[in-house]
């Protein structure tokens, strides 16, 4: 029953790895644009200017309470038809295609970034503020104060949810099978759909992803010991 | 684009999938709700031999992907069909709706149980002591102690959790289940109207908002020692000062 998971002519095992591989990519552009997009976010609900809170919270909240599927063909659609109206009033003949893994790391960045936002928040209005002074009054310029003071304490304190957002992250990647992109779960059905054995190959790849998830956790596990070094448990 | 036509025309559609979309993650929800207490029960008291398991199931229903879930039931119950039509089970699994609300039930099952394992340990010790001190027997005291007290701790995490479950509740147009999702997904394919995915997103935010309201009265009526006799007006100011 194994050799459908042989590699070479035989089995799919090099087609699902080259599925993972692209589920792995996926999910690793799609991480600093979620987290810039996190820290924006964050940084934008915390500013004293009202319209910028405005457009914080309103990304936050919105992006929160949408299905990841309808972001996806949101962008996906959206973006596609938007590009080509642009590049048509310039050029009428041109027309561009917005490639899938391109829409996929711009919807799961913007999902994660709506989340990683309210994670942040709450980590920065959890700093102690009578740090902040005391570098200021030792003389620290304020880039000083946000890499040696802030940001190692909001690494520590976020980096939980964070870990469970990466986790979700990972797991939302499936989703742009939908969109054709020819991740772990498409491949997957691509070899249903030759070797007619579904339960077989949708168990095995959810066993993929179920490791991936806990390798993560162990990873995440590990930092949050580091991040947390040096901390005096009550 | 013609954000109105497209309302005029489709109204009906999306109406119907605004329906289809509350039956599944509503009675995912509902379903999901009747066993996870029974399972969180087993994952506070059960010995080993109940909690390995338990631990294993909960483990890969929130380690793998729900549309993957959804997948291996409905694609996967085709491996054994034969089987499943001996035992009679066969016309449940051909139905994508039936598929897409047991993935939900197993997948809710397993974070709800989760989170009121959370809040059955959150209930102090000594109230359950008390129970037992004025003669409760152990049914009584989870009916009349642990559970009250659980529900109050879980339901900010359990009204979260639906929320998701109607979020992920779009997954079910992938198999051809024509909820909200499923519906806009259509229009748009006829019309290429983007407008379509617009009211879809106003939809779902309209279904959220009602159920945050809806959840967060029920969970004053839950607790109204602590929401019912506080003054409105000194409610709304410390509403206005934690936004």
């Amino acid at each position: 029953m194994l050799e459908v998971f042989s590699f070479g002519e035989a089995g799919w095992g090099d087609q699902l790895l080259q599925g993972l591989l692209v589920t792995i990519q996926l999910a690793l552009t799609a991480l600093p644009v979620g987290l810039v997009l996190g820290f924006a976010a964050a940084g934008a609900s915390l500013s004293p200017y009202r319209w910028l809170r405005a457009i914080g919270t309103g990304y936050t909240t919105i992006m929160r309470g949408l299905p990841e599927l309808l972001t996806l063909f949101v962008v996906y659609n959206g973006l596609g038809l938007l590009l080509n109206s642009i590049v048509s009033s310039w050029n009428p003949d041109a027309r561009v295609e917005l490639s899938s893994f391109v829409a996929g790391v711009i919807a799961l960045g913007l999902v994660f970034g709506a989340f990683a936002g309210e994670v942040l928040r709450g980590a920065f209005q959890s700093l102690n503020k009578g740090q902040m002074e005391a570098g200021k009054a030792v003389g620290m310029r304020p880039t000083q104060v946000f890499f040696r003071i802030m940001l190692p304490q909001v690494w520590r304190f976020a980096l939980p949810g964070l870990g469970n957002l990466w986790i979700n992250l990972l797991k939302d990647t499936a989703l742009v099978s939908v969109i054709a992109l020819d991740d772990l779960m498409r491949m997957t059905q691509v070899a249903v759909r030759s070797t007619k054995q579904p339960f077989t190959f949708f168990l095995a790849a959810c066993l993929i992803y179920w490791a991936l998830c806990v390798i993560s956790e162990i990873v995440l596990a590990r930092l949050e010991k580091r991040a947390n070094r040096g901390v005096r448990r009550a | 684009m013609d954000v109105f036509g497209v309302l005029a025309q489709f109204w009906p559609d999306l109406l119907s999938g605004v329906g289809i979309t509350i039956k599944l993650a509503g009675l995912g929800a509902i379903i999901a709700g009747v066993l996870a207490p029974l399972l969180a029960l087993v994952r506070v008291n059960g010995g080993p031999a109940a909690q390995v398991p338990l631990r294993f199931y909960i483990s890969f229903m929130r380690g793998t992907p729900l549309l993957a879930q959804m997948f291996l039931i409905y694609y996967g119950s085709g491996q054994f069909r034969p089987f499943l039509q001996d035992i009679g089970l066969w016309n449940f699994f051909r139905e994508p709706f039936n598929c897409a609300l047991l993935a939900f039930v197993m997948n809710s099952t397993a974070y709800q149980t989760e989170i009121l394992r959370g809040g059955i340990m959150g209930v102090p010790h000594g109230e359950i002591e008390a129970g037992k001190a004025v003669g409760m027997s152990y049914i009584m005291s989870l009916r009349r102690i642990v559970f009250p007290h659980a529900y109050r701790i879980a339901w900010p995490a359990l009204g979260n959790e639906i929320i998701l479950l109607v979020k992920a509740s779009a997954l079910a147009s992938v198999v051809t289940v024509f909820d909200l999702m499923g519906q806009t997904r259509a229009i748009f394919q006829k019309t290429f109207d983007f407008s379509v995915y617009i009211w879809a997103a106003v939809l779902y935010l309209c279904l959220t908002a009602a159920f945050v309201w809806i959840w967060r009265r029920l969970e004053h009526r839950l607790s109204p020692h602590i929401h019912g006799k506080r003054p409105s007006l000194l409610g709304a100011m410390t509403k206005r000062e934690t936004a």
